[in-house]
């Protein structure tokens, strides 16, 4: 900002000095930010002294008492509220995790189908992309939740797939394994032969590099990812049983549930998010220029190396930074869970346990700065993906 | 950057100038109004209507405090709040009186830095299912979905009551009251439960009210009160007298109906109640007719549960242990004088 | 065949009109529909697939619906019944705002569509002016208008306020609001001074990574904590100070993409000239960059306007919680998918007109070559 000044005749007073001027400034700002925050913490403090409200985090220690509806972990009603939180948590984790999955798969195809050449497809596809992104998606989640909820059947009239499958409206009940004596060797192997793949992988890179032979490499890691483990499985027997569901009473005992809640928000989540991701990759994928797929065609290559080595790599790093922030949204968006009884991290902790002990400024302290964290954490491997794939400039 | 700056400080200004005050009863004077939180929806206790009145026994209650303290029962601002918001909200100061079927328990009373001002219902919570279940008793309900309204007492009774008769239980947790209804109506769950009143009122709103059954059991007390903040005496002190009032008022057989020819009662207890002798008004810091102006404009206990929940309503509820205590109830007002 | 189109020389041979399977509806069909057999078989599935779904939804919404009555009784046959909706289309419109004084809400709105249809007219003079009422004079009317109790209004309370009318002022409010706000926060990020930078890059982040319903349930009921005993604000007021927030840390990294954009030549040409810093962001750097990140704004405008739905889980009466509210309503039971429908269709017309606006305006406003 400072510009070289021709013949400096006399010296300017001080307070014209930009830089002088650029840190009073400053420590005038961090002095009234600092003045708020303490202000507000101060009133905070007043008030909760002076109603004689429970503070601190020892509450994480206290007895739960209330159950919950799904659990990743062991969970009862002894447990402490730490574990609900964690039980929360987890469930938060799963709920965005396969709605990025399917709203990934989603969004991919629809904005192909976009792209058709064919003229209903392209069409439709927009259709879909105009009416879902166009709709709140606390609308589109109630839509689901009750319009699954009302064409499932009671349990008594469940659904039945396979025998040991069933579908009615508490949810899809499926067998659960339990593992036996043995079973760990499975687990074992199953995770050697991941690492093997891996390596063959780089030394099939590798050689080609070196030599331009090919070696299949995708079928040679899947046969050895399946191969193995199931090698070992025969080889201790099958240490594995399954506890199938049967109708007793009301509901189904034993194996395990897909709550519907669970099935509705993952479907609201993916296919809202993916009428976003299919705009996101369509702008990628023709952001590419049509002389590329030419060049390519021009150096023999044929159509799917063409598109799996030419034009998804020069797309992706279009569509990678918009994705991010659609993972970012399909997370956060995921504590609408609560308004469908989905027992994410709002609704047992923000929720119950909030009620439960009155703890308002730590609960939602440690609510917001969980969702802070995580969304840190995916635009973190984001950022390290997109710095991966970018064009590396001379 | 300096107009910013000016907005700010002249926000500021705005908002310091509402005023930092001592205590509830001041604030309130000040305002003119009493800011009362109320459910969502319950009819019966506090339920809106088409044009955005509120209706029920815990409004009436907030009324009758606005005609103790400010002598007009209209004043009174009502927040419609969810189970979970109901606590915070009064915590921070956004509302003055929580009336919200509220049940009084131990640590409410204490850790959450509140104070229960008496009991104006005395409920249990019970059980609703489907008739076509064919099941006669909560004992049978092993292994049974329950929907049920979220940071409720209920929802911890129903876990206890599962977990001592060794029965398996999936609850099935929703934020709003509406919600919880409207999922049990789709079939999502085997019961509904919350307190009888509740039951009562909510079943209203299911598809076909004659399909369901209550089963008999009550498995808990449910004393369901005003609630205000703790440490503020004085404004504890009015709620609770607002409430012995209404009970001792139909004790003595005051209505709004006869309340101004009661004026001229020989009876020393109407005499005191109504301001006419003693200065009960005064020690609480109200007018001298404050239990003449509950009376007048929003009636006696009896009055207001006959008017909402009573058997002529759509809620069809007994007085049982609503009862006074001189009829074999529960409702039992601290000597006025 | 005209008597020219005989003329011709030996060897040349008249202009054939193209195959009738290459033009027309037919040539049509062949190219963009049966080009391939794989491409035929996708048409054929995508038409079963329509067949399937439009006919039933039809049905329902139009055919077999009831359109007219006054109570649930009127509606007798399978299809949807609107009257629900027309009986509660005043509560759905503007919530509990008192009957009498509706004319208000409605006098904005001409306000705002009278202003907006200038803005249309072309070569239309002092369009600047029109657009500065709309962001800056409007709001101030509104305000009157819709809360009162000066110039011998009646007073109407917030909690009367509803509908969709509600959601038009969280909306609007946080609309014009989070364009400045966010603007102010992109140059505070990319500011020299490494303490309003980095409060700035904490408050965006921190927004940005909440999720809304935390920052409501925060304005709502946790607020009032605080701040000093006996101080406090309207409800409506601060969820609109959190929705506002919210939206303008979004903002900020829509007009920071819009900054960093720009070529380094347009700073360095205006600080060669002389300019200041807030001229040159003003006449030089802004105009290009908001001009750049147009389809951003109004998309950011468009999250913001269905991020407003979520005011219901607060207990405000928006345009989707006077509907749960009519749907619940005792004589009313057993409509809410008629609710849901017209809610959506409402939601869907504002926001599919905003993103034609946002292409139509990228359209208008592309000087590039």
């Amino acid at each position: 900002m400072a510009v070289d000044q021709v013949a400096p005749a006399a010296r300017p007073p001080f307070f014209y000095d930009p830089r002088v001027r650029a840190i009073f400034f400053q420590v005038l700002v961090l002095a009234l930010v600092i003045l708020g925050g303490a202000y507000l913490v101060n009133n905070t403090l007043a008030n909760l002294a002076r109603q004689g409200i429970a503070s601190g985090f020892g509450f994480l220690d206290t007895t739960a008492g209330f159950g919950i509806s799904m659990s990743l972990v062991e969970y009862s009603e002894e447990s402490t509220y730490g574990r609900v939180f964690l039980v929360g948590f987890l469930n938060t984790i799963l709920v965005s995790v396969v709605g990025v999955f399917f709203a990934t798969v989603l969004g991919f195809l629809i904005g192909v189908a976009r792209l058709s050449r064919n003229w209903v497809v392209s069409k439709m596809a927009n259709a879909y992309i105009e009416t879902l992104r166009n709709i709140p998606l606390l609308l589109q989640l109630f839509f689901w939740y009750f319009a699954v909820l009302r064409t499932l059947p009671s349990p008594r009239n469940s659904v039945e797939l396979f025998g040991s499958f069933f579908l009615n409206n508490r949810g899809l009940t499926s067998p659960s394994p339990i593992p036996e004596a043995g079973f760990s060797t499975v687990v074992i192997s199953f995770a050697v032969a991941i690492v093997a793949a891996f390596f063959v992988a780089r030394w099939a890179r590798k050689r080609q590099e070196a030599t331009g032979q090919q070696f299949p490499r995708f079928w040679a890691g899947l046969g050895i990812i399946i191969g193995l483990p199931l090698l070992a499985a025969i080889v201790t027997g099958f240490p594995l049983s399954w506890s199938v569901p049967e109708l007793r009473g009301f509901n189904f005992v034993n194996g395990m549930v897909l709550i519907p809640e669970f099935v509705a928000l993952v479907v609201a989540l993916s296919t809202y998010t993916a009428a976003f991701i299919a705009e996101i990759v369509r702008a990628g994928i023709t952001s590419v220029s049509h002389g590329q797929t030419e060049a390519a065609f021009a150096l023999g290559l044929r159509r799917s190396p063409t598109l799996r080595l030419v034009i998804i790599p020069q797309a992706l790093r279009v569509i990678i930074p918009p994705l991010t922030s659609q993972y970012l949204n399909l997370t956060k968006n995921s504590s609408l869970a609560a308004a469908i009884a989905y027992p994410d991290i709002v609704l047992v902790f923000a929720g119950t346990v909030l009620m439960q002990t009155g703890q308002a400024v730590e609960i939602i302290s440690i609510t917001m700065a969980t969702y802070l964290a995580l969304s840190l954490l995916i635009s973190g491997f984001m950022n390290w993906y997109n710095q991966k794939m970018a064009l590396v400039e001379r | 950057m300096k107009v910013l700056t000016s907005v700010f400080l002249a926000g500021a200004a705005i908002a310091v100038s509402t005023g930092a005050s001592a205590g509830t009863m001041e604030d309130v004077a000040g305002k003119g109004f009493i800011q009362c939180g109320v459910s969502q929806g319950l009819p019966g206790f506090s339920n809106p209507d088409e044009s955005g009145n509120w209706t029920g026994i815990d409004v009436d209650l907030c009324r009758a405090v606005a005609a103790a303290v400010l002598g007009d029962a209209s004043k009174v601002k009502f927040s419609p709040l969810s189970a979970k918001e109901r606590f915070t909200a009064l915590q921070s100061g956004e509302i003055d009186i929580l009336s919200r079927n509220t049940t009084w328990t131990l640590v409410r009373d204490t850790a959450l830095g509140l104070n229960f001002a008496g009991v104006n219902y005395y409920d249990g919570q019970g059980f609703m299912v489907r008739s076509d279940l064919g099941i006669k008793s909560a004992l049978e309900l092993d292994g049974a979905s329950a929907c049920v309204n979220i940071g409720t007492t209920t929802e911890l009774n129903l876990s206890d009551y599962f977990r001592t008769n060794n029965m398996k239980l999936n609850p099935v947790v929703f934020e709003k009251a509406d919600e919880v209804v409207a999922a049990y109506d789709a079939g999502r769950c085997d019961v509904y439960t919350t307190d009888q009143s509740g039951l009562a009122a909510q079943r209203q709103k299911l598809k076909d009210p004659g399909a369901h059954m209550l089963l008999p059991e009550i498995i808990s007390k449910e004393p369901l009160g005003p609630v205000v903040r703790h440490g503020d005496d004085k404004w504890l002190d009015v709620v609770k007298w607002t409430l012995y009032a209404m009970i001792e008022a139909e004790e003595l057989g005051v209505t709004s109906a006869n309340v101004d020819k009661m004026k001229g009662s020989d009876n020393p207890g109407i005499r005191r109640l109504l301001g006419v002798e003693g200065d009960g008004g005064k020690n609480l810091g109200v007018s001298g007719d404050w239990a003449y102006n509950i009376v007048k404009q929003v009636g006696n206990y009896g009055e207001s549960f006959d008017r909402y929940v009573g058997p002529k309503t759509p809620l069809a509820l007994e007085r049982g242990l609503n009862a006074l205590w001189s009829d074999g109830g529960l409702q039992y007002a601290m000597p006025v004088r | 065949m005209s008597e020219q189109s005989q003329d011709y020389t030996t060897g040349q041979h008249p202009d054939l009109p193209a195959p009738i399977t290459s033009t027309g509806v037919i040539g049509w069909a062949r190219i963009n529909l049966f080009a391939t057999i794989p491409n035929t078989i996708l048409t054929v599935l995508a038409v079963l697939l329509l067949l399937w779904l439009i006919p039933p939804v039809i049905d329902w919404a139009f055919i077999s619906a009831d359109w007219s009555g006054q109570t649930r009784d009127d509606c007798t046959r399978e299809g949807a019944c609107w009257v629900f909706i027309k009986v509660w289309f005043r509560q759905l419109m503007y919530g509990r705002y008192p009957v009498d004084e509706i004319w208000r809400i409605n006098l904005a709105y001409i306000i705002a569509v009278a202003a907006g249809i200038l803005l249309f007219v072309p070569g239309l003079r002092g369009k600047p002016w029109i657009g500065l009422f709309l962001l800056a004079g409007f709001p101030i009317i509104a305000f009157y208008l819709f809360v009162g109790g000066s110039f011998g209004l009646p007073d109407v309370e917030t909690p009367l306020w509803g509908g969709l009318f509600l959601t038009l002022v969280i909306s609007g409010v946080g609309i014009v609001a989070s364009l400045p706000i966010g603007i102010v926060l992109a140059l505070g990020r990319r500011s020299k001074m490494p303490v309003v930078r980095s409060l700035c890059i904490t408050f965006i982040e921190l927004w940005r990574g909440v999720p809304l319903i935390t920052v409501l349930f925060m304005a709502s009921v946790m607020f009032p904590l605080f701040l000093p005993e006996g101080m406090n604000f309207d409800k409506l007021i601060r969820a609109l100070l959190g929705v506002m927030f919210f939206s303008s840390a979004y903002m900020a990294e829509v007009v920071r993409g819009g900054l960093q954009a720009l070529p380094k030549g347009q700073y360095e040409a205006a600080q060669a000239l002389g300019l200041s810093y807030w001229k040159m962001m003003g006449l030089v750097i802004l105009p290009q960059a908001l001009k750049l990140v147009i389809p951003g704004i109004v998309n950011t405008f468009i999250g913001l306007f269905k991020d407003t739905v979520l005011v219901l889980i607060i207990g405000l009466f928006d345009f989707l919680g006077m509907v749960q509210l009519a749907g619940t309503n005792p004589d009313w039971l057993g409509f809410a998918i008629e609710g849901y429908v017209f809610a959506a269709f409402g939601f869907w017309i504002f926001c599919f007109g905003m993103s034609r606006y946002s292409q139509h305006l990228e359209k208008k406003l592309h000087t590039g070559h």
